[in-house]
């Protein structure tokens, strides 16, 4: 095994200031952000979210990524408990203009791929000023 | 700055009480830790949650983008052995990078098991980034019911 090996990232829960009203924990998804010509690729780690537990909102320019997980995962009696379970949640601002239209979102094994086309930027207009 | 009471001095009252405050807020600080959530601390990926039923150990584990043909179970005795590798490296040419959190590589895990089991009857699958191994138990481990007779 030459290739680096994967290490632990812990969970972390969101702090923020008004709680969710169900008694669930909430995670901060570990996230890849890339921009290329044409887009923004969000990529974010939701493992147990299948499809239907997406929720994906643009608004006033804050990107709102929500994953709900699925239950019925989990059986029996615990014997071992090294990770937690909950809901994710991650606001992003978006600075660049997006058409809204065209967003993408794919959820495959867990991994949420987004990508946000951007908008070409508006053509600065020159005014002319007459002299009179 | 705090105020110190002259009758709470600890040094004035005796000279062992210092150490005996430090002894109990030592073994409240250890009660504490061993309280965060339940939760058993590892650092080996993936980390996992087993639960057990009568007949079944259940081991899950949580591995995002890990493709099943990527990932290797098996059960040798009582030691259940996870190795993989995560190749989601998202790699884009004439990107910019604005967050990187998402990890890629191999990795490897043995965990022993708490009872014998059964290593003919081993199933695993991923759903949704979620690994679920299921393993029988032996049939000597398994609970049997004792019937009561009358009489």
């Amino acid at each position: 095994m030459s290739e680096k090996e994967l290490q632990v990232q812990p969970k972390h829960e969101v702090r923020q200031g008004s709680e969710s009203t169900k008694p669930e924990k909430q995670f901060v998804p570990a996230v890849d952000i890339f921009e290329t010509e044409k887009a923004v690729t969000v990529v974010a780690e939701m493992p147990g979210v299948a499809k239907a537990g997406i929720e994906v909102s643009l608004e006033d320019g804050v990107l709102t990524l929500v994953g709900e997980r699925h239950n019925g995962i989990e059986k029996g009696t615990p014997l071992l408990r090294e990770y937690e379970t909950g809901r994710y949640v991650r606001k992003f601002t978006v600075s660049e203009t997006i058409d809204q239209e065209h967003v993408k979102a794919t959820m495959v094994n867990g991994m949420l791929t987004l990508v946000l086309p951007k908008l070409p930027p508006v053509k600065p207009r020159r005014i002319e000023v007459k002299a009179g | 700055m705090a105020i110190i009471r002259f009758r709470e001095r600890p040094f004035l009252r005796s000279p062992w009480s210092e150490f005996e405050r430090m002894r109990h807020d030592m073994d409240a600080l250890l009660r504490t830790m061993n309280e965060v959530g339940g939760r058993d601390e590892s650092m080996v990926y993936p980390l996992l949650n087993i639960f057990e039923d009568n007949d079944h150990i259940y081991v899950h584990g949580e591995v995002p983008g890990v493709l099943p043909e990527d990932l290797n179970v098996s059960v040798e005795s009582e030691t259940l052995i996870i190795k993989g590798e995560r190749k989601t490296c998202n790699e884009v040419e004439d990107a910019s990078w604005h967050r990187r959190e998402i990890q890629c590589g191999t990795f490897s895990r043995a965990i022993s098991l708490p009872t014998k089991v059964n290593t003919d009857q081993v199933e695993a699958r991923v759903v949704d980034g979620i690994l679920t191994v299921t393993i029988a138990k032996a049939d000597e481990v398994k609970p049997r019911q004792v019937e009561i007779k009358v009489g």
